[in-house]
């Protein structure tokens, strides 16, 4: 197995293809790090809404260099702009969009992510770690539906799309769909079930860097 | 006539006891009441328990409280930040607990504790090792961990505007954790860069009532944590 592959979608082009997933009107959460990318893509005519759970919905993007609020800031800590119509609210009322289901859809990363959608993405459990969780096992326990975005394999080569997680969990079979550089993978309750290959990928390049099996008659079903 | 203002930070802080829980407001440092913490440094209080979302970062604020080692545990759900150094060493060196708490379940832990509700069922962290050795019920086929209410001694918060009954208004995203934790402690303690006569606020705004707020504290000019490490400092 190879650690690294040259073809394949380009982070932006992952974004590209999440945000081309998601309904014009949509309340989202992203999460730090490349979902955050998907804000950049945005589709023609479409509007999104987005959420940062430290207490602001409407959230706009970076400000220039130095400028901007100290105290206007996204999940990630760092400064952001608000949109029209924008709103701040407490931590109880934020959590309430999460965990009471308001919110459409939330974008997260991944450490790995198991064939019935269980999600490890806070904690690799080393000894030596920091723990923290921040927002992630509320986002996952309350958001209709959760895509991962993430490279298909670590850096070491090994496969993030698993039978089972061993790192510790941030939630139970919570992930609707996977963004990767090679394809876009649904978890259905038969396990991995693919949407779509990159461009220049076949199944059996993204198989072999799997470490479940992926239903390939799935595709056809999914983009009917 | 009620007025809950206090002349300095030094004197709001001055009770608060060895041992006791201390919730303190802010998100990173959007809403850290820096004042009211150097101020809890100077008053020398040691073996606390602080409630807060983060450890604080550089030298200053939230991590100069730790650094100082007055505080024995924290409740948190993300200790560490870029640029907490603070506290990954004292964790490492097995000087201090930590309990962490998703970040929604914290909020609501300290809104049921301020609300009078003891406990209460959530679906975040179940199957996770957040949710072990808790009580969990299964609740229309989907498990629910069993969360308590968190009540403190002292609030500590940082307000924009405040009247003299302790109404408060906040900025921006520095609201976050702010208006639960006024509810849940014994005595809570706001710090705001303006304070204004009681019927100078109009009613319909008011996002912490007065009723929640025990001192007020002007703090006209208050620092920004990241503002003080750009520039070095360290408290004291």
């Amino acid at each position: 197995m190879t650690s690294a592959t040259t073809t394949g979608w380009t982070r932006d082009q992952i974004a590209q293809r999440v945000a081309h997933d998601i309904p014009n009107g949509s309340y989202v959460n992203l999460g730090i790090g490349i979902p955050e990318l998907v804000a950049h893509h945005v589709p023609a005519g479409r509007t999104f809404i987005y959420h940062t759970e430290n207490g602001l919905l409407g959230m706009g993007p970076s400000p220039a260099a130095g400028q901007g609020d100290p105290e206007l800031i996204n999940a990630g800590k760092r400064r952001v702009t608000m949109m029209p119509g924008a709103a701040f609210f407490d931590q109880a009322t934020s959590f309430a969009m999460i965990r009471g289901g308001h919110l459409d859809l939330s974008v997260l990363g991944a450490l790995q992510v198991a064939a019935n959608g269980d999600l490890a993405n806070w904690s690799t459990g080393a000894d030596d770690a920091i723990p923290a969780v921040g927002g992630a096992m509320d986002l996952v326990a309350g958001v209709k539906r959760v895509f991962v975005m993430t490279t298909h394999m670590t850096k070491e080569g090994e496969p993030k799309l698993v039978q089972y997680c061993t790192y510790p969990l941030t939630g139970r079979a919570v992930v609707t769909r996977i963004y990767s550089d090679l394809a876009v993978i649904d978890v259905t309750a038969r396990g991995f079930a693919l949407v779509e290959l990159a461009p220049g990928i076949n199944f059996d390049f993204v198989q072999e860097r799997t470490g479940a099996p992926i239903i390939q008659s799935h595709a056809l079903e999914a983009r009917r | 006539m009620i007025d809950k203002r206090f002349d300095s930070a030094r004197s709001a802080v001055a009770d608060i006891f060895d041992g006791a829980t201390v919730m303190i407001g802010g998100f990173g440092e959007a809403g850290s009441p820096i004042e009211l913490i150097h101020a809890l440094i100077d008053q020398g209080a040691k073996g606390l328990t602080v409630v807060s979302n983060n450890s604080g970062t550089g030298l200053v604020g939230l991590a100069a409280l730790l650094r100082a080692e007055r505080v024995s545990k924290i409740v948190c759900s993300f200790p560490k930040t870029a640029g907490s150094t603070v506290f990954p060493d004292l964790y490492r060196a097995g000087k201090i607990e930590l309990e962490l708490v998703p970040q929604g379940t914290l909020a609501e832990r300290i809104r049921a504790g301020g609300a009078g509700i003891v406990a209460f069922y959530t679906p975040t962290a179940v199957g996770t090792p957040l949710a072990q050795g808790k009580e969990s019920r299964v609740f229309g086929e989907r498990e629910h961990v069993l969360e308590h209410g968190i009540r403190a001694d002292f609030t500590l918060i940082k307000g924009r505007t405040a009247d003299t009954h302790g109404n408060i208004l906040y900025h921006r995203t520095a609201r976050n954790f702010a208006p639960m934790m006024a509810t849940a402690a014994t005595v809570t303690i706001v710090q705001a860069a303006e304070v204004v006569e009681a019927g100078a606020l109009d009613p319909e705004i008011i996002v912490t009532p007065g009723i929640f707020v025990d001192r007020v504290v002007h703090v006209p000019s208050p620092a920004l944590e990241s503002a003080l490490n750009e520039a070095g400092a360290s408290y004291p």
